[in-house]
């Protein structure tokens, strides 16, 4: 079964830095927010914490494509995230939760698993 | 079966090399090895000696390692010195034992000539051959102002530098009419002469030494046969070489007339178990003064000794190319045109200082020697028409008239034989390389791993490089120098296209000569080109995507995303009170606190959101940002000068400060390090640093392109005794033009090193204003330090800026992740997350 979900305000359009990343603190913990004006949709959101550092550090990473794919480095030890589906395309079976994220006139909103019931919550 | 003995008498360097070349060979299986070295040290490389003074430890020039004779088991007895060889009974003795053997190696060198003048015995008479020479003669410098060096030849010139760096007035004497007498001609002695004597070393030609007294002013005091004297502190003889054959002789090995021990090609001696290599072997009537010909004997006699029947040394080239007290000088082949009917080309631009000499065939065809004094430009172009035969142009004399004059210097890669010596070192033709990019090698690191060449004396690198990039050209392999996916060019093309076309962004960029959206790979570097070009705020709103994150946040991220702040201590000069600060800042934060290696302090742990305020109590109390995060100026690393220290001859502080304020915030392709030392002593490591400043009597030393880190490198003398105007300018224009050029990521020693022309086209471009852009490059930096702004300064009094520092923009609390403990007092990460 999906589990549940919300859509949760996390902060307002005018934080978001463009071609670049800001952290949110949410009801399932740190996700990172990136904001690439010149994609449609503009808004990706993935878990703001590195599994392969340790750190909650994502949303500090630079922004750009590999072979078309919008990625995230991480600022640590510069492994790259995709920002569609989370994937690290370094290591095969390390990958970072994705939420949606979509703009509410001057406040951005995320899809949020309802807490106590998440998949992701570890 | 068990085994026999193989005896090699001599840790040289020769001696080492033969084991080298033997140690993995098939014969190798059945010998027991054993090695003995009078000196109490691991072989070392001799050729570079003299850098022992300018730093470098024996560790730094062994040629092999203790682990190494271990694994081969080879039996190694250094300070044992052999005082016997019985030949009949085949053993050695020395003070420790007799130790019989089946094959014997003599690799026992050479050893200074002193030329029997009465008063030679005098303690502070040295010569310049090994290490225990070298720390002689630095004990007799200590505290004295003069040495003279008796010898104008190659070694002696080496050893009047060495006195140079020691801090001492240095002369030479010399008894022939002009200075290095086998490799120059009367007007390349002249000329080098005038330029060593411009150096500060007085050069006195055909004076005849008597005898040595006490002196009145100083130790010493030499007498000469036209009646005029000399006095002076110490005197090292460098009157050359003799080989070491005294064993061979006493054991009645056959000795040529003046010395030497008899050898034929297979490195045999009289007697068929025992064998000679190196300097102290006689080929021909001929010793080899050179380290090139006795590693092709030692590679000789390794095969000989495998039954290879095709070994056989052949003779050896004796071209050399030397750089002496900063001075080029180049001798190839007959250089003093013996050979009948040989016709002379010569250069000589006095003002320059720069003389070229071509010997010809008669037919005007081949090149047959050559000289060069002041700029070894011509060499390695020279020396491949001398060696390979290969046929002159039309006008010949453009192989050594400037560029200026319409010379051409370099003869392509693709006019070279495969027979072609590309490096003399390792013996390694064109053709090994050819053969070993065949065998798969596809670029310039794995030909230098598999051919060795290039990793011997160096001197080979830029021939070896075009050589290399030529061949993989040819075969179609692309050298690709773009910087990633989303630019195809180089750094240094898109420094040109930014700064030529005006573009101020990296949307505008990547635009117009890129595509897609960027990456951490070029957006920090276009980044860094925009800055250098422009020098605009990093957190400006354009810029802020394209910073690593330790530019975004003008701070190192640690391991657990934390911060680490290094405010600037120019040259490391603190007063108590901003220390004073800098404790209470880091109390309040529970900062760890370290003094790092650049003579400033670190305070680690400081989260996202505290960095500003951090900043701000910094800034109030004088503070600048250190640009420990950027690819930038560190630190310029001074030692105390001249204000206290007794040696000081320059107030090393004051310049180190002066630099430091005028680079802070230049940004590079790389970091870059600088520091000045106050005299010749160097306690601020300058010549490890990317800039080094050297104090001397008559101003400063420049060192440039020295590093530390993963792959030290000694910085190259670049200019001496410059006034502080001098030096100014020139550090100005060398680091305007490696931010210009160099790649990214690159050190200025990665920089050099790829540098086409090395440092002589580095010089030129510098100190010659070859390319005409000097005043372009000087004006440059001058409108980067007067655009400078202290980054954090900035940002923390720009509230829109400061946004940037929330570690949640929504949400006030600390990073939930971080997890401390504390340790000698301090608090600091726990390693592993729970
Ligand atoms: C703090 C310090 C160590 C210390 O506690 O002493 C340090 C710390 C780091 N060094 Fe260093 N280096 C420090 C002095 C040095 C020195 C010594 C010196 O400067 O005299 C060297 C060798 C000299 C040299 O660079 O030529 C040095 C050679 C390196 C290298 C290797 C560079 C190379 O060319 O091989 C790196 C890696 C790099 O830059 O790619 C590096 C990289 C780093 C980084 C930035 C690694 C990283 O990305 O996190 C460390 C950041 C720590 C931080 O957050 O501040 N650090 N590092 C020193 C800061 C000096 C300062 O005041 O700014
Ligand atoms: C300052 C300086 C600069 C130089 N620059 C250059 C240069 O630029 N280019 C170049 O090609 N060459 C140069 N050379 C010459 C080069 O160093 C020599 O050609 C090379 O070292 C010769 O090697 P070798 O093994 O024959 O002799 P060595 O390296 O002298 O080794 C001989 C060893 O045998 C030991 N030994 C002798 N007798 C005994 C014994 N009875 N028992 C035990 N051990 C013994 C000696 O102590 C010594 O360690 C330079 C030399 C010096 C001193
Ligand atoms: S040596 Fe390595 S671990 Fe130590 S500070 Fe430098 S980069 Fe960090
Ligand atoms: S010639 Fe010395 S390293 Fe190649």
């Amino acid at each position: 079964m999906k589990p549940r979900t919300q859509w949760d305000i996390v902060c307002d359009v005018s934080d978001l830095v463009p071609d670049s990343g800001i952290a949110v603190w949410t009801s399932n913990g740190p996700v990172a927010l990136f904001y690439l004006p010149e994609r449609l949709p503009a808004l990706f959101a993935i878990g703001h914490f590195d599994p392969c550092s340790g750190a909650d550090v994502l949303a500090r990473g630079i922004t750009g494509d590999i072979k078309g794919e919008p990625v995230v480095a991480s600022p640590i030890y510069k492994q790259h995230f995709s920002l569609l589906t989370g994937q690290c395309l370094e290591h095969e079976d390390v990958r970072v939760p994705v939420f949606r994220a979509l703009v509410d006139g001057d406040q951005v909103r995320l899809e949020i698993p309802v807490a106590g019931r998440s998949e992701q919550a570890a | 079966m068990s085994k026999k003995t193989l005896i090699v008498i001599g840790n040289g360097m020769v001696g080492h090399h033969f084991l080298e070349q033997f140690a993995d060979t098939p014969a190798a299986a059945h010998y027991q090895i054993i090695v003995f070295g009078e000196e109490p040290l691991l072989a070392y490389d001799r050729v570079h000696l003299s850098e022992y003074f300018g730093g470098s430890t024996h560790s730094d020039l062994a040629l092999g390692t203790l682990d190494w004779y271990s694994e081969k088991a080879i039996d190694l007895h250094l300070d044992e010195e052999v005082t016997r060889i019985d030949r009949h009974q085949r053993q050695v003795t020395t003070l420790q034992g007799n130790y019989p053997y089946d094959e014997l190696v003599l690799a026992t060198g050479s050893y200074p000539f002193v030329p029997p003048i009465e008063g030679n015995d005098h303690p502070h008479c040295l010569v310049y051959r090994t290490l225990a020479d070298l720390d002689a003669i630095k004990a007799s410098a200590d505290g004295v102002k003069n040495g003279v060096v008796v010898g104008g030849g190659l070694l002696g010139l080496e050893a009047a530098n060495a006195l140079k760096q020691l801090g001492l007035q240095a002369q030479v004497v010399e008894f022939a009419p002009r200075l290095m007498p086998v490799q120059l001609d009367t007007d390349g002695g002249a000329v080098l002469k005038r330029k060593i004597t411009e150096l500060g070393v007085q050069v006195h030609t055909e004076k005849a030494t008597t005898d040595i007294v006490p002196g009145e002013r100083a130790r010493l005091r030499m007498n000469f046969s036209d009646d005029t004297h000399l006095e002076t502190d110490l005197i090292v003889f460098s009157a050359g070489i003799r080989p070491q054959d005294t064993l061979a002789r006493a054991a009645e090995l056959e000795i040529g007339e003046r010395g030497g021990i008899v050898v034929d090609s297979r490195c045999a001696t009289s007697d068929p178990h025992i064998h000679a290599i190196g300097e102290c072997a006689l080929w021909e009537q001929r010793i080899y003064g050179l380290v090139a010909p006795g590693y092709t004997m030692a590679r000789t006699l390794a095969a000989c000794l495998n039954n290879d029947p095709d070994a056989a040394f052949t003779g050896a080239d004796m071209s050399t190319k030397l750089k002496l007290l900063g001075v080029d000088v180049g001798s190839i082949g007959d250089a003093h045109g013996q050979t009948e009917g040989a016709r002379n080309i010569r250069f000589n631009d006095e003002a320059a200082g720069h003389y070229s000499r071509m010997v010809i065939s008669a037919d005007g065809k081949k090149l047959l020697g050559a000289i060069l004094v002041g700029d070894n430009g011509p060499y390695d172009t020279l020396l491949q028409y001398a060696l390979n035969d290969i046929e002159l142009p039309e006008h010949p004399e453009t192989l050594i008239l400037p560029e200026s004059e319409g010379g051409t210097p370099a003869l392509g890669p693709d006019a070279l034989p495969d027979t072609a010596a590309i490096c003399s070192c390792h013996n390694v033709s064109k053709g090994n390389i050819c053969d070993v990019i065949e065998a798969g090698c596809s670029d310039l690191a794995s030909v230098k791993a598999q051919t060795k060449a290039s990793t011997g004396c160096g001197g080979c690198a830029a021939l070896l490089k075009s050589v290399v990039e030529n061949e993989l050209e040819k075969r179609g392999v692309e050298v690709s120098k773009d910087l990633c996916e989303h630019f195809p060019y180089s750094r240094q093309e898109l420094f040109h296209l930014v700064k030529v076309n005006g573009i101020r962004t990296f949307n505008t960029l990547i635009r117009s000569h890129g595509k897609g959206r960027g990456c951490e790979i070029c957006k920090p570097t276009v980044a860094s080109i925009l800055a250098t070009c422009w020098n605009e705020h990093i957190l400006a709103t354009d810029h802020v995507p394209l910073q690593d994150t330790n530019d975004t946040f003008m701070a190192n991220m640690q391991k657990n995303g934390t911060y680490s702040i290094v405010p600037r201590i120019p040259g490391g000069e603190i007063t108590p009170d901003k220390l004073i600060v800098l404790g209470q800042v880091a109390k309040e934060y529970n900062l760890y606190t370290k003094i790092t290696g650049g003579q400033r302090v670190d305070l680690f742990g400081a989260t996202l959101s505290e960095l500003p305020e951090i900043w701000e109590k910094l800034i109030a109390a004088g503070f600048e940002t250190g640009h420990a995060y950027g690819k930038s100026l560190r630190t310029v690393k001074s030692c105390v000068g001249n204000t206290w220290c007794r040696y000081g001859v320059q107030d090393s502080v004051a310049m180190a400060i002066f630099l430091e304020d005028r680079y802070k915030g230049l940004r590079a392709p790389h970091k870059i390090k600088m520091a000045v030392s106050g005299c010749t002593r160097e306690c601020a490591e300058a010549q490890s640093k990317d800039i080094g400043v050297i104090a001397t009597e008559n101003g400063w030393n420049l060192y440039v392109c020295g590093n530390g880190g993963m792959r030290p490198r000694h910085g190259d003398l670049f200019a001496i005794d410059l006034s502080d105007q001098e030096l100014i300018s020139t550090i100005d224009r060398v680091l305007m033009f490696y931010v210009r050029t160099a790649d990214r990521l690159h050190r200025t020693s990665v920089w050099m090193e790829n540098l086409e022309g090395g440092l002589g086209y580095l010089k030129q471009v510098v100190l010659e204003d070859s390319l005409g852009m000097g005043q372009e490059l000087e004006a440059h930096m001058e409108s980067l330090v007067g655009t400078y702004q202290c980054e954090w300064k900035t940002a923390v009094e720009d509230p829109e800026k400061r946004k940037r520092f929330r570690e949640f923009v929504n949400d006030e609390r600390k990073d939930p992740v971080q997890q401390w403990t504390e340790e000698r007092g301090q608090r600091r990460p726990v390693t592993e997350p729970a």
